[in-house]
């Protein structure tokens, strides 16, 4: 178990730097909700992002995935700068999102949301002249990806409203999980679960990072980030006060860097 | 690995579920119910000649109602139907009378209708005004620009082009117009683009939550805009199939036009919170107004009363739309 640890961080620490933010800021008025913050993600791994409400957590990833503009400061991906105009600039470099919201059409059923703003057109002229959805791959592909990722749910052609909470999530994620090529960002994944939900939620995450993606995970709960991140990134007052692993830092060294109490 | 649960086949649903859960059931059978009542109390309701009336009587609202379900499902509302709609009738019978093509004149009329439905979508997605006033807003203005143009009153338009929508052919002894066939085919064309293109699916979408619309990459005012010039081109064909019906440009017609097809859409099931119901669900919604207003009619009830039940149903519609929302 040791052993996979180890080696497990090892690879993480050489790793390459998939994304980096360096000094971004963001203000809102006079709110300053990012203050200058820096960022790095490895290949790889599952980067615990946390801190207090209102840490800046939110606008971190929101400014990491152009679903906002910072108001200065740089991001980099693969090392190379990039300039997201949108959430869609971001999703074709390979970059998925788990928004805390989770950004889904609720009336709709769960494979037009896995599939939603990126939908199949079915082949030949049906498709390329009159622009016929291809629905029934579109649902095969729904299902097989369900399953690969060991997620039940009872119909794919549910409304999304009439799942639990889990079993959104679940589908949140697995739109991730099925498009990203580089990294997944989740916001508060687990927030609103119960412990059973969670547990389905966090063997997603694995699976993702077992495909060979590096994700990034924000998450208030410590139990659930200490079990599963390789590292965690502390947020404070809108910049990183720290990054440490769950091997060096206790849950209460964690909390105390997060509330300034304590410096890493 | 507990957490994990091997996935297992789908149940079918049954007939019944499905019917229930078809949203097009319930005003299906408020439309059954009243055609009922009807048969029952008076024995023209049925006679074919009376059914054919019904429908060329729908076709005008049928058509407009189709532009309003677009709006309606983007979570907009549009209250300048009956103003473009009219902007149209007067536009073309104005060049005709002056001696224009009639093809022209139509066609021109119809373009300014879809410039009309863009410049409603354009104040809506650019500047982010509620689609409720900026659609209030040109209903008063071309309401005081068409009584303008046409010097107040109404005036004839003979033009057999014109009035083609309103030719009969018979199908089976059954008589039509090229008005209901026409607006047959459009509520096919937009059922299509609804259900099976992207583009539908966007509707919904942006209906349900714009803000998910957005993260997932939909350029939604983009598409916002595509909606209301798709809206204002409908309520220009809608324009022809007035002429066909009436052959008059009235600055004073279609009062109740709002009331008419917001109604259709919403007795139809499609939520005015937007992203929920459909086209089918609005053509039985137009087809209750016409037979409403067809069987009220045949009792010799005054239109007034009409007007009243008919703002009764709308409001009925819209509580349990409301209701079922909450339960959500
Ligand atoms: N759209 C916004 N307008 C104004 N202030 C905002 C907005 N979004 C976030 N903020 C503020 O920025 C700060 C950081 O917010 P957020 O990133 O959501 O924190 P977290 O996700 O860590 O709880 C908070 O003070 C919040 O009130
Ligand atoms: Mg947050």
């Amino acid at each position: 178990m040791s052993d996979v640890n180890n080696s497990q961080s090892m690879a993480t620490t050489s790793a390459p730097i998939v994304l980096e933010a360096r000094n971004v800021t963001k203000t809102y008025g006079h709110v300053t909700a990012l203050a200058g913050v820096d960022f790095e993600l490895r290949a790889g791994e599952i980067l615990a992002v946390v801190g207090d409400n209102g840490a800046g957590k939110s606008t971190l990833i929101k400014a990491l995935t152009g679903a906002l503009h910072p108001t200065s400061g740089e991001i980099l991906l693969d090392g190379r700068p990039v300039n997201f105009k949108g959430p869609l600039d971001a999703r074709h470099a390979g970059i998925e999102t788990v928004y805390q919201d989770l950004a889904m059409a609720p009336a709709l059923d769960i494979a037009s949301n896995l599939f939603l703003g990126r939908e199949l057109r079915a082949p030949g002229i049906l498709g390329q002249v009159f622009r016929r959805l291809d629905k029934k791959r579109m649902r095969e592909e729904a299902r097989r990806a369900m399953s690969e990722l060991k997620f039940r749910l009872p119909s794919i052609d549910n409304p999304v409203e009439a799942l639990s909470g889990g079993q959104r999530q679940g589908v949140a994620v697995a739109r991730a999980a099925l498009f990203a090529r580089k990294l997944v960002i989740m916001d508060e994944p687990t927030a609103a679960l119960g412990v059973r939900e969670t547990g389905q939620v966090l063997e997603l995450i694995r699976s993702i990072r077992e495909r060979g993606l590096a994700v990034v995970l924000i998450s208030h709960n410590m139990p659930n980030v200490f079990d599963i991140a390789d590292r965690i990134h502390i947020m404070r007052l809108g910049r990183r006060a720290a990054v440490v692993t769950p091997k060096t830092h206790s849950m209460n060294d964690v909390v105390a860097i997060m509330t300034g109490a304590a410096t890493a | 690995m507990s957490t994990v649960i091997p996935s297992s086949p789908e149940p079918k649903a049954s007939l019944k579920a499905r019917i229930l859960g078809t949203p097009s059931a319930g005003p299906f059978l408020v439309l059954l119910a009243f055609g009922l009542i009807f048969a029952l109390t008076n024995p023209r309701f049925l006679a074919t000649h009376n059914l054919s009336i019904i429908l060329q009587q729908t076709v005008i609202i049928g058509v407009l109602a189709i532009g309003q379900t677009l709006v309606i499902l983007t979570a907009g509302i549009d209250l300048a139907v009956g103003a473009i709609c009219v902007l149209g009738t007067i536009i073309a019978g104005k060049m005709v009378n002056l001696g224009y093509d009639p093809v022209l004149s139509m066609g021109f009329a119809i373009l300014v209708c879809t410039a009309a439905g863009l410049s409603a979508g354009g104040l809506i997605s650019a500047l982010r005004l509620p689609p409720f006033i900026v659609t209030l807003g040109i209903l008063g203005i071309l309401t005081a620009a068409l009584r303008l143009i046409s010097a107040g009153g109404a005036f004839a338009v003979r033009d057999p082009f014109l009035a083609w929508t309103g030719n009969t052919l018979k199908l089976g002894g059954f008589v039509l117009t090229y008005g209901v066939l026409i607006m047959v085919a459009l509520y096919a064309i937009v059922w299509y683009l609804l259900n099976e293109t992207k583009w539908g699916r966007h509707v919904y979408a942006i209906g349900n939550s714009p803000e998910a619309a957005r993260l997932v990459g939909i350029p939604v005012r983009r598409h916002l805009l595509s909606v209301y010039l798709a809206a204002g081109l409908i309520y220009g064909i809608g324009a022809w199939l007035a002429l066909g019906r009436i052959p008059n440009a009235d600055p004073n017609a279609m009062q109740t036009a709002n009331l008419d097809s917001i109604t259709a859409v919403v007795i139809g099931g499609t939520s005015l919170f937007g992203g929920r119901g459909g086209l089918i669900g609005t053509l039985i919604g137009a087809l209750i107004v016409g037979v409403l207003r067809n069987g009220l009619t045949l009792a010799g009830i005054d239109p007034l009363w009409q007007d009243l039940v008919t703002g009764i149903l709308v409001i009925i519609a819209v509580a349990l739309d409301q209701m079922s929302r909450r339960r959500n």
